[in-house]
């Protein structure tokens, strides 16, 4: 019935490797494995004096952010440069105006710089499909957060914390907390942890903050933070905009917190060793109390730490992928 | 497009939902009318279109076209989208007002009149706006834009979100008799999004509309018309809810018709896997379930007509992420094919298929077309229903933005009579 389907993976070469990193929906496990493994051998490279690999040298990477992020885009400077690559950043605000032909032009004069990588953040979800469709085969393109529909690379460092503590998947009960509905960092872990073989992966919030259907994806929905939290293992508090208190979303933070944010007492029901994690950047006394945040199950700062490893790993991957298919 | 005085059309099989008939005939027609459907004529003289093995059907009418002029720029004129529409079979149109300028006044439909008659390729039946520059405050001039050749009001798929303007509106125009044309959609429930509000937007994160938001707005439409009993026609429902509402609403004889676009009848939510955005419209395309209630509602009568909802747009507005293109896909010509296809596909007899197209928009606009009637300017069109194309290699509309470009769709239009000239004639 579809009349023209999109091809099923435009991340994958003909041989299975890895040439975008658009999303961790449809590729296969030991893809996943790989980014991981990856991921561990440049955990070693942040441990040295020099830091640097020559892995993309001569290689030229451009952080094209439609949307403001410190944080990311600094993490992907930083792997970049480890990788010996040159990195160009540019910050775009996006207007209102014609930004079809905007980012059509823009795209076309970054190819002329001989550009090897471009490395996506947009406000739109499917933005980075749309170029990686649009730029020529050459360039990677790397998904740095779409509107409200994927992060892989977050979410494989949330899967690369998850597995330097548990040491797997299997068996594990996993929760993601909050406001599901707008985030693209859930969706993302959803998918990498239904991937890797998670045991069960629940979602908790206010329906709200839920999507329709988001049993589709292969979650176990919960209203009720206490049951939602009974006997996981991973705890995964998600951010919540402030801007959501004036949409009729909810009422106020302070209903949310009473309710949904996490405190030592609130986390009982978890596992005695469950681990608590957040993308950031986190708000305290909001979706998280600082006892958590700052306390023994927390491994939030180790997140940022892995997640340059991991954004190594998928840059250094998708350049071999795509000279793989010259 | 020169052409001899009389014109006999021989052996096609001659279908007119009005009357029933479908027989193979000859059809005569005289100085643009049509003065006899008989078997064996003869007409020393005449132009002869050898229609063996081919359809004669009434003149197919679109209730709902956008025509992009004025002010459409780059992405079509009258004379681009009306020639397009000969060629797929259309002789009438109804084209919405939200052009550049707004139809609310005398100087537009003129203007829109005077180029489509001009280009000669379609007969372009106007809607005016139901009010002032489609703002939903005050009235357009109904009465006056009526007599100017407007054959009814809508608000060209933006909310009235007073209930007390939408019922002042309905009440005006009853007053004067004129149709109101709704394509129902609540503007808080939709505010932002671009995809059905299902697993498939959830899924890619796409902002989502509702079911609600269209049989919210219908439901409140369906009260005002029982209370006003303002004539109303529904354009475009999308989902399973708003068929059983219509469905319920005629069972009580109100005097409502219903259209949907012939794109909610082929594809659902998941032709946007991948962002694709040729198939990002409005309403949204919803789940398989819907697809399949309003399937059933054209065949069983309780939609009585199938349109294109034309949108040509020009190439860089798709040319965006997913959220930021435009809505619409460039329908006229596909609005037969694709109801052929579903003929095919055993959804639709034929004939219910060509009264979804003729006799049944006929009537939701309240208009005296849609039917082969001796004694009149005939308007017609011979279609080869078995031959098989491909859209782009012979695609007229300005706008290219169609999910079925390179899809190969049967029916091939022979022929086109629109009140008694020939507007189209292919080899």
């Amino acid at each position: 019935m579809i009349p023209s389907p999109p091809s099923a993976n435009i991340q994958l070469t003909a041989d299975g490797r890895l040439k975008h990193f658009l999303s961790v929906e449809g590729l296969p496990r030991p893809l996943l494995e790989e980014i991981l493994d990856g991921a561990a051998s440049f955990v070693e490279v942040g441990d040295r004096s020099i830091k640097k690999v020559p892995l993309l040298r001569g290689k030229t990477v451009v952080n094209l952010f439609f949307e403001a992020s410190t944080r990311t885009r600094s993490t992907f400077e930083l792997a970049a440069k480890r990788l010996s690559a040159d990195v160009l950043n540019i910050d775009i605000a996006k207007s209102a105006t014609s930004k079809g032909e905007t980012l059509m032009d823009m795209l076309w004069n970054l190819e002329a710089m001989a550009s090897d990588m471009f490395i996506v953040r947009h406000s739109d979800s499917g933005a980075p499909f749309f170029i990686a469709n649009h730029v020529t085969p050459q360039v990677a393109v790397i998904n740095a957060g779409d509107g409200r529909h994927a992060h892989p690379t977050q979410a494989m460092l949330d899967m690369y914390t998850i597995r330097h503590y548990k040491g797997r998947f299997a068996g594990l009960k996993v929760a993601i907390i909050g406001d599901v509905l707008h985030s693209r960092v859930a969706r993302s872990q959803i998918h990498a942890l239904n991937i890797l073989g998670a045991e069960e992966v629940r979602v908790i919030g206010p329906k709200t903050l839920l999507p329709k259907d988001i049993e589709s994806l292969g979650v176990s929905v919960y209203t009720d933070l206490a049951a939602g939290l009974r006997d996981v293992d991973v705890v995964i508090a998600l951010r919540l905009q402030k801007e959501r208190m004036d949409s009729a979303l909810l009422p106020s933070e302070g209903e949310f917190f009473r309710l949904y944010g996490l405190n030592n007492d609130r986390l009982r029901p978890a596992k005695p060793d469950a681990i608590v994690m957040h993308p950031g950047p986190i708000n305290r006394g909001v979706e998280i109390a600082s006892e958590v945040a700052d306390g023994p199950r927390s491994v939030i700062l180790h997140q940022v730490t892995f997640g340059i490893a991991v954004r190594m790993a998928v840059m250094s991957m998708c350049i071999s992928g795509q000279e793989s298919g010259l | 497009m020169s052409q001899k005085a009389h014109l006999l059309i021989r052996k096609g099989r001659v279908i007119d939902p009005n009357t029933g008939r479908d027989e193979v005939l000859d059809v005569l027609i005289e100085n643009g009318r049509l003065v006899r459907i008989a078997a064996s004529l003869d007409a020393p003289g005449a132009e002869i279109i050898n229609a063996e093995g081919m359809l004669v059907l009434p003149g197919l009418v679109d209730t709902c076209v956008h025509l992009s002029e004025p002010g459409g720029g780059r992405s079509g004129s009258i004379a681009s989208e009306t020639r397009a529409a000969a060629s797929a079979g259309i002789t009438h149109l109804c084209a919405q007002p939200n052009t550049d300028p707004v139809i609310d006044s005398t100087a537009v439909v003129r203007l829109i009149r005077e180029r489509s008659f001009k280009a000669g390729f379609a007969k372009v039946l106007p809607l005016a706006a139901m009010t002032q520059q489609l703002e939903g405050r005050q009235l357009a001039e109904m009465a006056t834009l009526k007599e100017a050749g407007c054959i009814g009001v809508s608000n060209a798929g933006r909310p009235v979100q007073d209930a007390l303007v939408l019922k002042r509106s309905f009440e005006y125009a009853a007053t004067f008799d004129i149709p109101v044309m709704m394509r129902p959609q609540d503007a808080a429930l939709s505010a932002g999004g671009c995809a059905h509000e299902g697993p498939v937007a959830s899924r890619l994160g796409l902002p989502g509309i509702p079911a609600v938001a269209e049989t919210i707005e219908l439901s409140r439409a369906l009260i005002l018309c029982e209370a006003t009993g303002v004539r109303l026609h529904v354009q475009q429902i999308s989902c399973s809810a708003s068929t059983a509402l219509i469905r319920d609403a005629k069972a009580r004889g109100l005097p409502v018709t219903a259209d949907v676009s012939i794109h909610h009848l082929l594809l659902d939510e998941s032709a946007l896997e991948g962002f694709n955005s040729d198939c990002h419209i409005q309403p949204p395309l919803r789940s398989r379930e819907d697809r399949e209630a309003l399937l059933v509602a054209v065949a069983d009568g309780t939609i009585d007509a199938v349109c294109s909802q034309h949108i040509p747009l020009g190439s860089s507005s798709k040319q965006a992420p997913f959220p930021s293109t435009r809505a619409g896909i460039a329908g006229i010509e596909t609005l037969l094919p694709l109801m052929l296809k579903l003929v095919d596909q055993g959804a639709l007899t034929l004939h219910r298929a060509i009264a979804l197209l003729s006799s049944g928009p006929a009537r939701c606009l309240g208009q005296q077309i849609g039917h082969l009637e001796i004694g009149r300017n005939a308007s017609l069109c011979v279609v080869d229903a078995a031959a098989m194309r491909t859209p782009i290699d012979d695609w007229l509309s300005a706008g290219k933005n169609s999910p079925w470009l390179d899809a190969e769709l049967p029916g091939n239009v022979r022929l086109t009579v629109c009140e008694g000239r020939v507007t189209w004639l292919s080899d």
